[in-house]
Protein backbone atom coordinates (compact mmCIF):
# COMPACT_ATOMS: atom_id res chain seq x y z
CA UNK A 1 0.00 0.00 0.00
CA UNK A 2 2.92 2.45 1.02
CA UNK A 3 3.87 2.07 -3.37
CA UNK A 4 -0.03 3.31 -3.69
CA UNK A 5 0.77 5.93 -1.68
CA UNK A 6 2.77 7.38 -3.77
CA UNK A 7 1.26 7.44 -6.90
CA UNK A 8 -1.66 9.14 -4.59
CA UNK A 9 0.44 11.87 -3.65
CA UNK A 10 1.50 12.33 -7.38
CA UNK A 11 -1.91 12.45 -8.87
CA UNK A 12 -2.69 15.19 -6.03
CA UNK A 13 0.54 16.95 -6.88
CA UNK A 14 -0.30 16.62 -10.73
CA UNK A 15 -4.05 17.86 -9.84
CA UNK A 16 -2.64 20.51 -7.97
CA UNK A 17 -0.40 21.41 -10.61
CA UNK A 18 -2.91 21.12 -13.63
CA UNK A 19 -4.98 23.99 -11.84
CA UNK A 20 -8.15 21.97 -11.25
CA UNK A 21 -8.31 23.50 -7.80
CA UNK A 22 -8.90 26.55 -9.95
CA UNK A 23 -12.69 25.82 -10.21
CA UNK A 24 -12.58 27.75 -6.38
CA UNK A 25 -12.42 31.02 -7.50
CA UNK A 26 -15.71 29.98 -9.56
CA UNK A 27 -17.27 28.68 -6.84
CA UNK A 28 -16.25 31.50 -4.47
CA UNK A 29 -17.78 34.01 -6.96
CA UNK A 30 -21.00 31.91 -7.25
CA UNK A 31 -21.32 32.12 -3.54
CA UNK A 32 -20.15 35.48 -3.50
CA UNK A 33 -23.02 36.67 -5.62
CA UNK A 34 -25.33 34.45 -4.57
CA UNK A 35 -24.94 35.89 -0.94
CA UNK A 36 -25.58 39.53 -1.96
CA UNK A 37 -28.44 39.18 -4.00
CA UNK A 38 -30.30 35.77 -2.02
CA UNK A 39 -30.83 39.11 0.30
CA UNK A 40 -32.69 41.06 -1.84
CA UNK A 41 -34.46 38.05 -3.69
CA UNK A 42 -35.83 35.68 -1.00
CA UNK A 43 -36.89 37.19 2.10
CA UNK A 44 -36.65 35.32 4.88
CA UNK A 45 -35.51 32.09 3.28
CA UNK A 46 -31.85 32.86 3.04
CA UNK A 47 -30.33 30.55 4.37
CA UNK A 48 -32.13 27.80 2.40
CA UNK A 49 -31.17 29.53 -0.75
CA UNK A 50 -27.83 29.88 0.00
CA UNK A 51 -27.76 26.12 1.43
CA UNK A 52 -29.18 24.56 -1.37
CA UNK A 53 -27.24 26.43 -4.39
CA UNK A 54 -23.80 26.18 -2.30
CA UNK A 55 -24.37 22.59 -1.93
CA UNK A 56 -25.91 22.17 -5.62
CA UNK A 57 -22.56 23.78 -6.79
CA UNK A 58 -20.42 21.70 -4.72
CA UNK A 59 -22.00 18.59 -5.94
CA UNK A 60 -21.83 19.97 -9.78
CA UNK A 61 -18.60 21.16 -9.92
CA UNK A 62 -17.06 18.09 -7.84
CA UNK A 63 -19.11 15.63 -10.23
CA UNK A 64 -17.23 17.07 -13.28
CA UNK A 65 -13.51 16.75 -11.71
CA UNK A 66 -14.09 13.54 -10.70
CA UNK A 67 -15.63 12.69 -14.20
CA UNK A 68 -13.53 13.89 -16.35
CA UNK A 69 -10.14 13.68 -14.34
CA UNK A 70 -11.34 10.44 -13.26
CA UNK A 71 -11.23 9.18 -16.71
CA UNK A 72 -8.09 10.86 -17.71
CA UNK A 73 -6.13 9.08 -14.53
CA UNK A 74 -5.68 6.38 -16.23
CA UNK A 75 -6.31 6.41 -19.84
CA UNK A 76 -3.92 10.01 -20.32
CA UNK A 77 -1.15 7.27 -18.67
CA UNK A 78 -1.95 4.90 -21.56
CA UNK A 79 -2.09 7.45 -24.10
CA UNK A 80 0.95 9.50 -23.10
CA UNK A 81 3.03 6.34 -22.40
CA UNK A 82 4.03 7.59 -18.94
CA UNK A 83 2.97 4.22 -17.69
CA UNK A 84 5.69 2.42 -19.25
CA UNK A 85 8.56 3.52 -16.91
CA UNK A 86 5.99 3.30 -14.00
CA UNK A 87 5.41 -0.28 -14.24
CA UNK A 88 8.53 -1.44 -14.86
CA UNK A 89 9.48 -0.32 -11.50
CA UNK A 90 8.21 -2.57 -8.17
CA UNK A 91 4.44 -1.77 -8.70
CA UNK A 92 1.70 -3.77 -9.06
CA UNK A 93 -0.95 -2.74 -11.59
CA UNK A 94 -3.66 -2.66 -8.95
CA UNK A 95 -1.40 -0.59 -6.68
CA UNK A 96 -1.11 2.13 -9.61
CA UNK A 97 -5.06 2.29 -9.95
CA UNK A 98 -5.19 2.51 -6.40
CA UNK A 99 -3.31 5.20 -5.98
CA UNK A 100 -4.65 7.12 -8.41
CA UNK A 101 -7.54 6.82 -7.07
CA UNK A 102 -6.92 7.75 -3.71
CA UNK A 103 -4.98 10.38 -5.06
CA UNK A 104 -8.31 12.28 -6.76
CA UNK A 105 -10.24 11.63 -4.16
CA UNK A 106 -7.93 13.07 -1.87
CA UNK A 107 -8.15 15.90 -4.94
CA UNK A 108 -11.78 16.02 -4.81
CA UNK A 109 -11.53 16.12 -0.25
CA UNK A 110 -9.46 19.46 -0.31
CA UNK A 111 -11.43 20.67 -2.89
CA UNK A 112 -15.16 19.96 -1.30
CA UNK A 113 -13.59 20.89 1.96
CA UNK A 114 -12.45 24.64 0.82
CA UNK A 115 -16.27 24.72 -1.02
CA UNK A 116 -17.80 24.01 2.39
CA UNK A 117 -15.52 26.26 4.49
CA UNK A 118 -16.60 29.10 1.36
CA UNK A 119 -20.48 27.77 2.04
CA UNK A 120 -20.46 28.52 6.04
CA UNK A 121 -18.50 31.98 5.41
CA UNK A 122 -21.60 32.75 2.81
CA UNK A 123 -23.96 31.58 5.72
CA UNK A 124 -22.75 33.40 7.78
CA UNK A 125 -22.57 36.51 5.96
CA UNK A 126 -26.48 35.91 5.16
CA UNK A 127 -27.50 34.75 9.02
CA UNK A 128 -24.67 36.55 10.94
CA UNK A 129 -24.20 33.37 13.07
CA UNK A 130 -23.64 29.88 12.59
CA UNK A 131 -26.50 27.36 14.71
CA UNK A 132 -25.96 23.58 15.77
CA UNK A 133 -28.78 22.61 13.09
CA UNK A 134 -26.27 23.98 9.92
CA UNK A 135 -23.75 20.99 11.02
CA UNK A 136 -25.87 18.87 9.16
CA UNK A 137 -24.78 20.78 6.16
CA UNK A 138 -21.38 19.16 6.68
CA UNK A 139 -23.17 16.07 6.83
CA UNK A 140 -24.97 16.94 3.53
CA UNK A 141 -21.19 18.01 1.93
CA UNK A 142 -19.72 14.72 3.13
CA UNK A 143 -22.30 12.32 1.48
CA UNK A 144 -20.96 14.61 -1.37
CA UNK A 145 -17.47 13.57 -1.39
CA UNK A 146 -18.82 9.77 -0.80
CA UNK A 147 -20.89 9.98 -4.15
CA UNK A 148 -18.11 11.75 -5.68
CA UNK A 149 -15.73 9.13 -4.60
CA UNK A 150 -17.70 6.38 -6.46
CA UNK A 151 -18.55 8.25 -9.46
CA UNK A 152 -14.46 8.10 -9.35
CA UNK A 153 -14.07 4.60 -9.00
CA UNK A 154 -16.44 3.94 -12.39
CA UNK A 155 -14.94 6.74 -13.96
CA UNK A 156 -11.73 4.81 -13.64
CA UNK A 157 -13.16 1.47 -14.28
CA UNK A 158 -15.06 2.50 -18.15
CA UNK A 159 -11.45 3.79 -18.76
CA UNK A 160 -9.56 0.38 -17.75
CA UNK A 161 -11.63 -1.03 -20.98
CA UNK A 162 -12.80 1.92 -23.54
CA UNK A 163 -12.16 4.85 -25.26
CA UNK A 164 -12.08 8.35 -23.07
CA UNK A 165 -14.88 9.42 -24.40
CA UNK A 166 -17.24 6.51 -24.03
CA UNK A 167 -16.29 6.23 -20.17
CA UNK A 168 -17.39 9.85 -19.74
CA UNK A 169 -20.81 8.83 -21.16
CA UNK A 170 -20.73 5.80 -19.69
CA UNK A 171 -20.16 6.95 -16.31
CA UNK A 172 -22.33 10.06 -16.97
CA UNK A 173 -25.45 7.52 -18.02
CA UNK A 174 -24.77 5.15 -15.02
CA UNK A 175 -24.74 8.30 -12.27
CA UNK A 176 -28.02 9.38 -14.04
CA UNK A 177 -29.72 6.33 -13.71
CA UNK A 178 -28.16 5.81 -10.07
CA UNK A 179 -30.29 8.64 -9.22
CA UNK A 180 -33.12 6.87 -10.41
CA UNK A 181 -33.09 3.66 -8.46
CA UNK A 182 -36.44 4.16 -6.04
CA UNK A 183 -38.58 4.91 -9.01
CA UNK A 184 -37.06 2.24 -11.05
CA UNK A 185 -38.20 -0.01 -7.75
CA UNK A 186 -41.52 1.80 -7.43
CA UNK A 187 -42.43 1.00 -11.28
CA UNK A 188 -45.26 -1.68 -10.44
CA UNK A 189 -46.85 -4.11 -13.20
CA UNK A 190 -49.88 -2.38 -13.99
CA UNK A 191 -47.56 -0.11 -15.87
CA UNK A 192 -45.23 -3.00 -17.66
CA UNK A 193 -45.42 -6.76 -17.55
CA UNK A 194 -44.52 -8.17 -14.38
CA UNK A 195 -41.52 -9.88 -16.14
CA UNK A 196 -39.89 -6.42 -17.21
CA UNK A 197 -40.66 -4.95 -13.68
CA UNK A 198 -38.66 -7.61 -11.66
CA UNK A 199 -35.66 -7.36 -14.51
CA UNK A 200 -35.97 -3.67 -13.46
CA UNK A 201 -35.96 -4.05 -9.99
CA UNK A 202 -33.04 -6.52 -10.27
CA UNK A 203 -31.15 -4.34 -12.31
CA UNK A 204 -31.65 -1.24 -9.74
CA UNK A 205 -29.85 -3.22 -6.70
CA UNK A 206 -27.38 -3.79 -9.04
CA UNK A 207 -27.04 -0.09 -9.77
CA UNK A 208 -25.17 2.25 -7.79
CA UNK A 209 -27.83 4.03 -5.27
CA UNK A 210 -26.93 7.88 -5.50
CA UNK A 211 -30.51 8.95 -4.32
CA UNK A 212 -29.40 8.02 -0.57
CA UNK A 213 -26.44 10.44 -0.54
CA UNK A 214 -28.94 13.06 -1.68
CA UNK A 215 -29.77 14.88 1.93
CA UNK A 216 -30.00 18.51 0.47
CA UNK A 217 -33.38 19.21 1.55
CA UNK A 218 -32.63 18.16 5.60
CA UNK A 219 -29.41 20.26 5.24
CA UNK A 220 -31.55 23.54 3.71
CA UNK A 221 -34.64 22.68 6.37
CA UNK A 222 -31.95 22.47 9.32
CA UNK A 223 -33.26 18.69 9.57
CA UNK A 224 -31.12 16.13 11.44
CA UNK A 225 -29.99 13.42 9.35
CA UNK A 226 -29.75 9.55 11.43
CA UNK A 227 -26.36 8.42 12.38
CA UNK A 228 -27.58 5.03 10.42
CA UNK A 229 -28.03 6.88 7.49
CA UNK A 230 -24.40 8.36 7.88
CA UNK A 231 -22.88 5.00 8.73
CA UNK A 232 -25.20 2.87 5.72
CA UNK A 233 -23.97 5.46 3.31
CA UNK A 234 -20.29 5.45 4.61
CA UNK A 235 -20.19 1.57 4.41
CA UNK A 236 -22.24 1.38 0.84
CA UNK A 237 -19.89 3.80 -1.01
CA UNK A 238 -16.85 2.01 0.66
CA UNK A 239 -17.92 -1.89 -0.43
CA UNK A 240 -19.32 -0.22 -3.61
CA UNK A 241 -16.02 1.32 -5.00
CA UNK A 242 -14.05 -1.52 -3.61
CA UNK A 243 -15.73 -3.79 -5.50
CA UNK A 244 -16.01 -1.82 -9.01
CA UNK A 245 -12.13 -0.82 -7.85
CA UNK A 246 -11.76 -4.64 -8.16
CA UNK A 247 -13.00 -5.37 -11.15
CA UNK A 248 -11.02 -2.33 -12.72
CA UNK A 249 -7.97 -4.06 -11.37
CA UNK A 250 -8.97 -7.29 -13.19
CA UNK A 251 -9.40 -6.09 -16.86
CA UNK A 252 -6.09 -3.01 -16.09
CA UNK A 253 -3.97 -6.10 -14.97
CA UNK A 254 -4.94 -7.84 -18.24
CA UNK A 255 -4.74 -5.35 -20.26
CA UNK A 256 -1.73 -4.93 -22.91
CA UNK A 257 -0.32 -1.66 -23.18
CA UNK A 258 0.33 -0.29 -26.85
CA UNK B 1 30.03 -20.29 -19.11
CA UNK B 2 28.33 -17.09 -17.12
CA UNK B 3 25.15 -17.19 -15.63
CA UNK B 4 21.85 -15.97 -18.09
CA UNK B 5 20.30 -12.74 -16.78
CA UNK B 6 17.76 -13.06 -19.19
CA UNK B 7 15.88 -16.40 -20.24
CA UNK B 8 13.56 -16.60 -22.94
CA UNK B 9 11.76 -19.42 -24.02
CA UNK B 10 9.36 -19.98 -27.36
CA UNK B 11 7.83 -15.77 -26.97
CA UNK B 12 5.24 -15.59 -28.91
CA UNK B 13 3.03 -12.40 -29.35
CA UNK B 14 -0.30 -12.05 -31.80
CA UNK B 15 -2.26 -8.92 -31.84
CA UNK B 16 -5.88 -8.86 -32.24
CA UNK B 17 -7.56 -6.92 -34.99
CA UNK B 18 -10.19 -6.06 -37.31
CA UNK B 19 -13.69 -4.64 -35.52
CA UNK B 20 -14.45 -7.63 -33.87
CA UNK B 21 -10.77 -8.12 -32.69
CA UNK B 22 -10.94 -11.87 -34.37
CA UNK B 23 -8.13 -11.79 -36.40
CA UNK B 24 -4.83 -11.98 -35.22
CA UNK B 25 -1.42 -10.25 -36.33
CA UNK B 26 1.93 -12.42 -35.88
CA UNK B 27 3.78 -9.83 -34.42
CA UNK B 28 6.56 -11.99 -32.47
CA UNK B 29 6.98 -16.31 -33.17
CA UNK B 30 8.73 -18.44 -30.61
CA UNK B 31 11.39 -16.19 -29.62
CA UNK B 32 13.92 -18.13 -27.70
CA UNK B 33 17.46 -16.62 -26.65
CA UNK B 34 19.39 -15.71 -23.37
CA UNK B 35 21.60 -12.93 -22.47
CA UNK B 36 24.33 -13.88 -20.22
CA UNK B 37 24.65 -12.06 -17.32
CA UNK B 38 27.21 -8.97 -17.39
CA UNK B 39 27.06 -8.81 -21.41
CA UNK B 40 26.01 -5.94 -23.06
CA UNK B 41 23.58 -7.57 -25.99
CA UNK B 42 21.87 -5.74 -28.74
CA UNK B 43 18.46 -6.09 -30.05
CA UNK B 44 18.40 -5.22 -34.19
CA UNK B 45 16.00 -4.97 -36.34
CA UNK B 46 14.04 -2.67 -38.70
CA UNK B 47 11.53 -0.96 -37.75
CA UNK B 48 8.54 -3.34 -36.89
CA UNK B 49 10.56 -6.38 -36.10
CA UNK B 50 9.33 -7.45 -33.00
CA UNK B 51 12.35 -5.59 -31.28
CA UNK B 52 9.82 -3.38 -28.75
CA UNK B 53 7.08 -6.69 -28.58
CA UNK B 54 9.81 -8.51 -26.99
CA UNK B 55 10.97 -6.13 -24.42
CA UNK B 56 7.70 -5.04 -23.74
CA UNK B 57 6.54 -8.12 -22.61
CA UNK B 58 9.72 -8.72 -20.58
CA UNK B 59 8.55 -5.87 -18.94
CA UNK B 60 5.24 -7.03 -18.47
CA UNK B 61 3.24 -4.20 -20.37
CA UNK B 62 1.46 -6.87 -22.85
CA UNK B 63 1.30 -10.21 -22.31
CA UNK B 64 2.59 -13.32 -24.09
CA UNK B 65 0.18 -15.48 -26.54
CA UNK B 66 2.84 -18.35 -25.50
CA UNK B 67 5.92 -19.01 -24.18
CA UNK B 68 7.92 -17.84 -20.66
CA UNK B 69 10.86 -15.40 -19.72
CA UNK B 70 13.07 -14.99 -16.63
CA UNK B 71 14.94 -12.27 -15.75
CA UNK B 72 17.54 -12.74 -12.61
CA UNK B 73 16.41 -16.61 -12.17
CA UNK B 74 12.95 -15.21 -11.52
CA UNK B 75 9.77 -15.43 -13.85
CA UNK B 76 9.11 -11.99 -15.19
CA UNK B 77 5.26 -12.16 -13.55
CA UNK B 78 7.43 -11.95 -10.19
CA UNK B 79 7.05 -8.34 -8.96
CA UNK B 80 9.98 -8.52 -6.96
CA UNK B 81 12.24 -9.01 -9.76
CA UNK B 82 11.49 -5.27 -11.08
CA UNK B 83 13.92 -4.17 -7.85
CA UNK B 84 16.95 -5.02 -9.97
CA UNK B 85 15.97 -4.14 -13.96
CA UNK B 86 16.09 -0.45 -15.12
CA UNK B 87 13.82 0.24 -17.91
CA UNK B 88 13.73 3.41 -20.66
CA UNK B 89 10.84 2.77 -22.93
CA UNK B 90 11.42 3.76 -26.87
CA UNK B 91 10.59 7.82 -26.94
CA UNK B 92 9.90 8.16 -23.55
CA UNK B 93 7.47 10.76 -22.37
CA UNK B 94 7.44 11.44 -18.42
CA UNK B 95 4.99 13.72 -16.65
CA UNK B 96 4.83 17.59 -17.91
CA UNK B 97 4.14 18.98 -14.60
CA UNK B 98 7.18 17.53 -13.19
CA UNK B 99 10.87 18.91 -13.06
CA UNK B 100 13.31 16.43 -14.16
CA UNK B 101 14.53 15.95 -10.45
CA UNK B 102 10.89 15.61 -9.34
CA UNK B 103 10.55 13.03 -11.57
CA UNK B 104 13.44 11.16 -10.73
CA UNK B 105 12.53 11.35 -7.18
CA UNK B 106 9.04 9.72 -7.61
CA UNK B 107 10.87 6.30 -9.29
CA UNK B 108 13.12 6.54 -6.67
CA UNK B 109 10.59 6.24 -4.02
CA UNK B 110 9.29 3.12 -5.57
CA UNK B 111 12.59 1.45 -4.42
CA UNK B 112 12.68 2.18 -0.70
CA UNK B 113 15.51 4.78 -0.43
CA UNK B 114 15.96 6.78 2.63
CA UNK B 115 15.42 10.22 1.75
CA UNK B 116 19.27 11.32 2.12
CA UNK B 117 20.19 8.57 -0.16
CA UNK B 118 17.17 9.32 -2.69
CA UNK B 119 18.34 12.75 -3.20
CA UNK B 120 21.72 11.72 -3.30
CA UNK B 121 21.13 9.21 -6.04
CA UNK B 122 18.67 12.21 -8.29
CA UNK B 123 21.61 14.72 -8.06
CA UNK B 124 24.23 12.07 -8.93
CA UNK B 125 22.08 10.74 -11.83
CA UNK B 126 21.56 14.04 -13.35
CA UNK B 127 24.73 14.82 -13.35
CA UNK B 128 25.77 11.45 -15.11
CA UNK B 129 23.17 12.07 -17.82
CA UNK B 130 24.10 15.84 -18.36
CA UNK B 131 21.16 17.58 -16.69
CA UNK B 132 22.32 18.82 -14.05
CA UNK B 133 21.61 22.62 -14.84
CA UNK B 134 18.12 21.27 -16.20
CA UNK B 135 17.12 19.52 -13.26
CA UNK B 136 14.47 21.97 -11.70
CA UNK B 137 12.52 23.02 -14.98
CA UNK B 138 9.22 21.09 -15.97
CA UNK B 139 9.86 18.38 -18.32
CA UNK B 140 7.26 20.17 -20.42
CA UNK B 141 10.07 22.56 -21.28
CA UNK B 142 12.28 19.87 -22.48
CA UNK B 143 14.12 18.65 -25.96
CA UNK B 144 13.03 14.94 -26.76
CA UNK B 145 17.03 14.21 -26.93
CA UNK B 146 16.37 15.61 -23.04
CA UNK B 147 13.82 13.36 -22.56
CA UNK B 148 15.87 10.57 -23.32
CA UNK B 149 18.32 11.64 -20.82
CA UNK B 150 15.81 11.54 -18.36
CA UNK B 151 14.27 8.08 -19.12
CA UNK B 152 18.40 6.76 -19.11
CA UNK B 153 18.87 8.30 -15.75
CA UNK B 154 15.63 6.67 -14.18
CA UNK B 155 16.42 3.53 -15.48
CA UNK B 156 19.86 2.80 -13.98
CA UNK B 157 18.89 5.52 -10.77
CA UNK B 158 18.33 2.55 -8.17
CA UNK B 159 21.54 0.97 -9.77
CA UNK B 160 19.47 -2.46 -11.31
CA UNK B 161 21.07 -5.59 -12.29
CA UNK B 162 19.64 -5.67 -15.33
CA UNK B 163 19.46 -2.78 -17.76
CA UNK B 164 16.86 -2.45 -20.60
CA UNK B 165 17.16 -0.16 -23.25
CA UNK B 166 14.75 0.51 -26.23
CA UNK B 167 16.26 2.53 -28.44
CA UNK B 168 18.14 4.49 -26.16
CA UNK B 169 20.18 6.46 -28.94
CA UNK B 170 16.73 7.63 -30.42
CA UNK B 171 16.13 11.08 -30.84
CA UNK B 172 19.45 12.31 -29.48
CA UNK B 173 22.63 14.62 -31.52
CA UNK B 174 25.80 12.98 -31.59
CA UNK B 175 27.28 14.38 -28.27
CA UNK B 176 23.92 12.72 -26.40
CA UNK B 177 25.16 9.32 -28.49
CA UNK B 178 28.47 9.18 -27.33
CA UNK B 179 27.04 9.78 -23.91
CA UNK B 180 24.70 6.96 -23.76
CA UNK B 181 27.57 4.83 -25.20
CA UNK B 182 30.02 5.63 -22.62
CA UNK B 183 26.79 4.75 -20.05
CA UNK B 184 26.40 1.60 -21.57
CA UNK B 185 30.46 0.61 -21.59
CA UNK B 186 30.35 2.03 -17.88
CA UNK B 187 27.29 -0.21 -16.98
CA UNK B 188 29.47 -3.12 -18.55
CA UNK B 189 32.38 -2.18 -16.64
CA UNK B 190 30.67 -2.36 -13.52
CA UNK B 191 29.21 -5.65 -14.43
CA UNK B 192 25.87 -4.85 -15.56
CA UNK B 193 23.98 -6.70 -18.18
CA UNK B 194 22.79 -4.47 -20.67
CA UNK B 195 20.08 -5.28 -23.79
CA UNK B 196 19.28 -2.56 -25.72
CA UNK B 197 17.27 -2.46 -29.02
CA UNK B 198 18.37 -0.24 -31.94
CA UNK B 199 18.56 -0.15 -35.85
CA UNK B 200 21.44 2.18 -35.65
CA UNK B 201 24.10 -0.86 -36.60
CA UNK B 202 27.41 1.29 -35.62
CA UNK B 203 26.36 1.70 -32.14
CA UNK B 204 25.57 -2.58 -32.06
CA UNK B 205 29.14 -3.10 -33.62
CA UNK B 206 31.03 -1.12 -31.26
CA UNK B 207 28.71 -1.55 -28.06
CA UNK B 208 27.94 -5.54 -28.18
CA UNK B 209 29.42 -8.56 -27.12
CA UNK B 210 26.72 -10.42 -28.96
CA UNK B 211 23.56 -9.30 -30.93
CA UNK B 212 20.56 -10.96 -31.89
CA UNK B 213 18.66 -9.85 -35.06
CA UNK B 214 15.16 -9.94 -35.24
CA UNK B 215 13.31 -9.69 -38.93
CA UNK B 216 9.21 -10.05 -39.33
CA UNK B 217 9.09 -11.20 -35.84
CA UNK B 218 11.54 -14.29 -35.95
CA UNK B 219 14.76 -14.52 -34.47
CA UNK B 220 17.15 -14.81 -37.65
CA UNK B 221 20.59 -15.19 -35.42
CA UNK B 222 22.31 -14.81 -32.29
CA UNK B 223 26.08 -14.19 -32.19
CA UNK B 224 29.23 -11.85 -31.94
CA UNK B 225 28.79 -9.41 -34.43
CA UNK B 226 31.90 -10.74 -35.95
CA UNK B 227 31.00 -13.91 -35.93
CA UNK B 228 27.48 -13.09 -37.17
CA UNK B 229 29.22 -11.58 -40.36
CA UNK B 230 31.64 -13.99 -40.90
CA UNK B 231 35.48 -13.46 -40.67
CA UNK B 232 36.30 -14.19 -44.19
CA UNK B 233 37.94 -11.02 -45.78
CA UNK B 234 36.28 -10.05 -49.33
CA UNK B 235 39.39 -8.69 -50.92
CA UNK B 236 41.46 -5.30 -49.93
CA UNK B 237 41.06 -1.96 -50.43
CA UNK B 238 44.13 0.78 -51.80
CA UNK B 239 43.80 4.15 -51.21
CA UNK B 240 45.96 6.36 -52.99
CA UNK B 241 46.81 9.65 -54.69
CA UNK B 242 47.97 9.98 -58.19
CA UNK B 243 48.23 13.59 -59.81
CA UNK B 244 49.23 14.33 -63.99
CA UNK B 245 48.33 10.41 -64.93
CA UNK B 246 49.75 9.07 -68.12
CA UNK B 247 48.43 5.97 -70.07
CA UNK B 248 48.90 3.23 -67.25
CA UNK B 249 47.92 5.83 -64.50
CA UNK B 250 44.32 6.04 -66.32
CA UNK B 251 44.12 2.41 -66.78
CA UNK B 252 44.32 2.03 -62.89
CA UNK B 253 42.01 5.28 -62.29
CA UNK B 254 39.34 3.14 -64.57
CA UNK B 255 39.17 0.68 -62.11
CA UNK B 256 39.43 3.02 -58.98
CA UNK B 257 36.23 4.93 -57.38
CA UNK B 258 37.42 8.42 -56.85
CA UNK B 259 36.84 10.11 -53.57
CA UNK B 260 37.28 13.92 -53.65
CA UNK B 261 41.53 14.11 -54.32
CA UNK B 262 41.77 10.43 -53.85
CA UNK B 263 41.33 6.96 -55.12
CA UNK B 264 39.72 3.57 -54.22
CA UNK B 265 40.64 0.20 -55.81
CA UNK B 266 39.33 -2.93 -54.99
CA UNK B 267 41.21 -5.90 -55.17
CA UNK B 268 41.27 -9.66 -54.49
CA UNK B 269 44.23 -10.48 -52.34
CA UNK B 270 46.12 -12.14 -54.47
CA UNK B 271 46.22 -10.06 -56.91
CA UNK B 272 47.93 -7.07 -54.28
CA UNK B 273 51.13 -6.80 -54.97
CA UNK B 274 50.42 -6.86 -58.36
CA UNK B 275 48.19 -4.03 -58.08
CA UNK B 276 50.36 -1.64 -55.40
CA UNK B 277 53.28 -2.91 -58.08
CA UNK B 278 51.12 -1.11 -61.22
CA UNK B 279 50.22 1.75 -59.12
CA UNK B 280 54.23 2.58 -58.21
CA UNK B 281 54.78 2.22 -61.75
CA UNK B 282 51.87 4.68 -62.76
CA UNK B 283 53.28 7.41 -60.12
CA UNK B 284 50.56 6.57 -57.56
CA UNK B 285 51.72 7.83 -53.72
CA UNK B 286 49.66 4.94 -51.79
CA UNK B 287 47.64 5.99 -48.72
CA UNK B 288 45.88 2.92 -46.97
CA UNK B 289 46.18 -0.59 -47.91
CA UNK B 290 43.29 -2.41 -46.05
CA UNK B 291 41.35 -5.43 -45.29
CA UNK B 292 37.54 -5.65 -46.67
CA UNK B 293 35.21 -7.46 -44.28
CA UNK B 294 31.44 -7.83 -44.93
CA UNK B 295 29.73 -5.22 -42.04
CA UNK B 296 27.14 -5.96 -39.98
CA UNK B 297 24.91 -4.08 -42.05
CA UNK B 298 25.69 -5.48 -44.90
CA UNK B 299 24.76 -8.96 -43.08
CA UNK B 300 21.58 -6.88 -41.92
CA UNK B 301 20.30 -5.82 -45.17
CA UNK B 302 21.09 -9.23 -46.27
CA UNK B 303 18.45 -11.05 -43.92
CA UNK B 304 15.56 -8.19 -44.39
CA UNK B 305 16.14 -8.55 -48.19
CA UNK B 306 15.93 -12.09 -48.12
CA UNK B 307 12.94 -11.88 -45.59
CA UNK B 308 11.28 -9.72 -47.64
CA UNK B 309 11.28 -11.46 -50.76
CA UNK B 310 10.05 -14.87 -48.35
CA UNK B 311 7.03 -12.48 -47.73
CA UNK B 312 6.57 -11.43 -51.66
CA UNK B 313 6.78 -14.80 -52.23
CA UNK B 314 4.07 -16.66 -49.90
CA UNK B 315 1.90 -13.56 -51.14
CA UNK B 316 2.21 -14.56 -54.85
CA UNK B 317 1.42 -17.99 -54.05
CA UNK B 318 -1.45 -16.96 -52.11
CA UNK B 319 -2.92 -15.83 -54.97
Amino acid sequence: MKRAGIVALNTFREAVRDRVLYNLVFFALVMMVAAILVGQISMGIEDEVIVSLGLSAISIIGLLIAVFIGVGLVSKEMDKRTLYALLAKPLRRWEFLAGKFAGLVLTLTVNTAAMAAGLFLALYYVKHSLERTDAVVLVAVYFILLKLALVVALAMLFSCFTSPLLAILFTGGLYVAGLFVHEMRGVGSALISPALAAILQGISYLLPNFENFDVMGAAAHGRSVAGALIAQNTAYAALYSLIVLSVASAIFSQRNLR
Amino acid sequence: MAEAAIEIENLTKDYPYGFLQLKKKRSLEGLTMQVQSGEVFGFLGPNGAGKSTTIKLLMRLIFPTAGSARILGKPISDISMHRNIGYLPEQPYFYDYLTAAEVLDYFARFHDFAAEKRRARVAGMLKKVGLESAGQIQLRKYSKGMLQRVGLAQAILHDPEVVVLDEPMSGLDPVGRREVRDIILELKKQGKTVLFSTHILSDAEMLCDRVGVIVGGKLQGVGAPSEMVGLKAQGMEILFELSGAGESGKAVIAQATRTGDRYRLHVEESELYAAIDRLHAAGARILSVTQVKPSLEEYFMHLVAADRAQAAAVEVSGK
